[in-house]
């Protein structure tokens, strides 16, 4: 099902570099078995400059190939050279990857960088090294925190699967599943103290807003439309208009949508009322 | 088979029998018309599809051919079961269903769940067999539907379906039962007159029968809402014009697996035990995972330790031969198999998990080069996978 470029099927198929150096300068780790993608990248190093370069995976087509392509990118070049190659270099020179196939070459960029790091002592943490909001969550599918947060914020996902269905994190091994509801909680609790902390007049902005950009849109495809009114404590004084006033379903529409959209957004108590 | 491909992946889709093809081809250009119409053309259509009906309700076991309603696929024959049950059950919130049911049926229910229904998942064990005690247990005066499959499509196990239903039917009469027969229909007999069974759906293209085609029994006296709603056509359980040549087929393809079921039964399953045993033989880091007692005979899954099935798969496209795999990198979403998960299968071996499922059209010779080529195709993959202190030896001498 996946369409593989002519290269990435070469590589799979026959493999380049494949087996282990028994004194190898340094030797780089990625992925897990329980992810169904784990590579080993074995390096020998002369005078600052990777002499040979060997692998060994267990995963898909794509790893394997990812894997044998990256040894013959690094054979011959200089370390310095080397570790400026990101994981884009590696699916680019495999003609691309499918967009879900991606992390495959991201896991070869992170074997590398391991060995890299290796080789540089266990202190020197490398460059690139991701920041707090950066820190890998999924490490199947090197899902960051930050991603999942989008998805979060970007595209409403409430529960676990909606982020696996949203970014894969959580797909394979599922064993950051636990991770993943625990910024899930984080972020309902963020929110909701945003909630509680907004003043009157930031409250009504807010409902305002969400009228605007959530709930307008959504009549006009109707044709109706609605006025935001007064707005006394929790409860909202909305005029409709257009062909949603005097329609027989408009409390139908208050209730179940307007509310619902501005309980979910601003506050859980907001009583919505229709004013003609 | 079509140009030296050796097609191990039935319970995907078949290949249409050409006795279905030639069966169908009068109904475009020539009987062409409306069943619905009165004059002589549509007559003919009419009667075609009037004929089909008995012959699927002769391949289900029903007592009558008002039980069948023509679909467009397992998919809607599940979806107009249980949303159609549903419907006219609103007071009813209790749904029970399995871990390792097709995807049609299991996120209908994680749909239905967000709805607010609650549902029951029941598990399997390490065979692949469900636990029908706890699936008992949990039928309540609330439970408005249970739903489970005949033949899983990975694993090939037989649940019993028609003790689940007596069962079921014990505890609360009014809970409905859907049967989700589309890997188990043309492999083994099936009867469903005698049963307690609500409601069963099968799929053409997994008979060899055509693809876009389905049917559901629906047990004379039990009520179910349309999911497309229009005309008046299959007694308005399912509004739309009669897909005439496509239920043409699909009643071809029914009465050819009836006439084969024999074949099935033995020389499939004889093949389908050669497979396995050769290849558990040959291949020391090969596990069945398959170890149902009671399984459809034309299905193996097999998990060969630390190799990725996904690679096993193209290696073994490359020497023509079509399987699949409950790898994760396989799927579209990037999950390993939700049955293999459910019944335990370690991560060692459920990555490099292989479906072999066989047919009628399955030779001897094909299943001699299959276990020709296999082990050496594991054995080269062996040499790439990092796991190599843990693999040793993979080819037994």
């Amino acid at each position: 099902m996946w369409e593989y470029s002519d290269t990435v099927k070469e590589h799979y198929k026959n493999p380049k570099n494949v087996g282990f150096i028994e004194d190898a300068d340094a030797i780089g780790e990625a992925g897990a078995l329980a992810c169904g993608d784990a590579l080993k990248l074995y390096l020998k190093i002369k005078d600052g400059i990777i002499t040979d370069a060997k692998f060994q995976t267990f995963g898909c087509g794509s790893a394997v190939a990812s894997s044998s392509i990256l040894t013959e990118m690094i054979i011959g070049k200089t370390v310095e050279e080397v570790k400026k190659i990101t994981n884009k270099d590696i699916a680019d020179k495999l003609g691309g990857l499918p967009p879900e196939k991606m992390h495959c070459s991201v896991m070869g960029h992170e074997a590398l960088e391991d060995a890299l790091k290796n080789l540089d002592g266990a202190d020197n943490e490398p460059a690139s090294k991701p920041k707090s909001k950066d820190k890998i969550i999924c490490n199947c599918f090197s899902i960051t925190e930050k991603t999942i947060r989008e998805a979060i914020e970007h595209n409403g996902a409430k529960t676990v699967d909606d982020i696996k269905e949203l970014t894969y994190a959580g797909g394979a091994c599922g064993r950051c599943k636990g991770n993943i509801q625990a910024i899930i909680n984080t972020y309902n609790m963020e929110a909701k103290n945003d909630k509680k902390e907004l003043n009157t007049v930031q409250f009504i902005l807010k409902v305002n807003s969400v009228i605007e950009k959530n709930i307008v849109p959504e009549l006009t495809k109707d044709c109706g439309g609605i006025e935001l009114i007064n707005v006394e404590e929790k409860n909202v004084y909305v005029r409709l208009t257009g062909s949603c006033k005097g329609c027989r379903n408009s409390n139908l529409t208050l209730k179940n949508f307007v509310q619902t959209q501005l309980r979910e957004h601003v506050d859980n108590e907001i009583n919505v009322i229709e004013v003609e | 088979m079509s140009q030296n491909i050796i097609y191990l992946d039935n319970n995907a889709t078949t290949r249409v029998d050409e006795k279905v093809v030639e069966a169908m081809l009068p109904y475009f250009t020539e009987e062409y018309g409306n069943p619905s119409s009165i004059y002589d053309l549509a007559h003919v259509a009419n009667t075609a599809v009037r004929k089909s009906r008995e012959i699927i309700k002769d391949f289900l076991g029903a007592n009558d051919a008002k039980e069948i309603i023509f679909t467009s696929c397992g998919s809607e024959s599940a979806s107009t079961a249980i949303k159609g049950t549903i419907e006219l059950n609103r007071a009813k919130k209790h749904l029970i269903t399995t871990k390792v049911e097709h995807p049609c049926v299991l996120n209908l229910h994680k749909e239905l769940e967000k709805q607010g229904y609650k549902v029951d998942y029941i598990g399997v064990d390490s065979n692949g067999d469900l636990d029908i005690t706890e699936l008992i247990s949990k039928v309540d005066k609330d439970t408005a539907l249970v739903s489970v499959m005949y033949a899983n499509n990975e694993t090939g196990a037989i649940f019993p379906v028609e003790e689940i239903a007596q069962k079921v039917k014990e505890i609360n009469p009014e809970t409905k039962i859907f049967v989700d027969a589309v890997q188990a229909a043309g492999k083994i007999p099936i009867n469903v007159k005698d049963t307690k069974i609500d409601f069963m759906g099968i799929s053409a293209h997994k008979f060899h029968g055509p693809k876009g085609i389905g049917a559901l029994y629906v047990k004379s006296g039990t009520m179910v809402a349309p999911l497309i709603i229009g005309g008046h056509q299959e007694k308005g359980k399912r509004a739309g014009t009669e897909n005439v040549p496509y239920i043409v087929g699909m009643a071809k393809a029914a009465e050819l697996a009836m006439e084969n079921m024999e074949d099935e039964l033995t020389r499939v399953k004889c093949l389908r035990d050669t497979l396995e045993e050769e290849i558990l033989s040959k291949i020391k880091n090969a596990r069945l995972n398959s170890t149902s007692k009671n399984r459809v005979p034309n299905t193996t899954n097999i998990g060969f330790l630390y190799i990725e099935g996904e690679l096993i798969l193209l290696h073994l496209n490359d020497a023509g031969i079509c399987a699949s795999s409950g790898s994760a990198c396989t799927s579209g979403s990037l999950e390993p198999s939700h049955v293999l998960r459910a019944m335990g299968v370690p991560f060692t071996s459920l990555h490099g998990s292989i479906r072999f499922s066989l047919s009628r059209y399955t030779t001897e010779e094909d299943i001699n080069y299959v276990v020709q080529e296999l082990p050496h195709i594991i054995d080269k993959l062996a040499k790439i996978s990092p796991f190599q202190k843990e693999l040793g030896e993979i080819l037994n001498k």
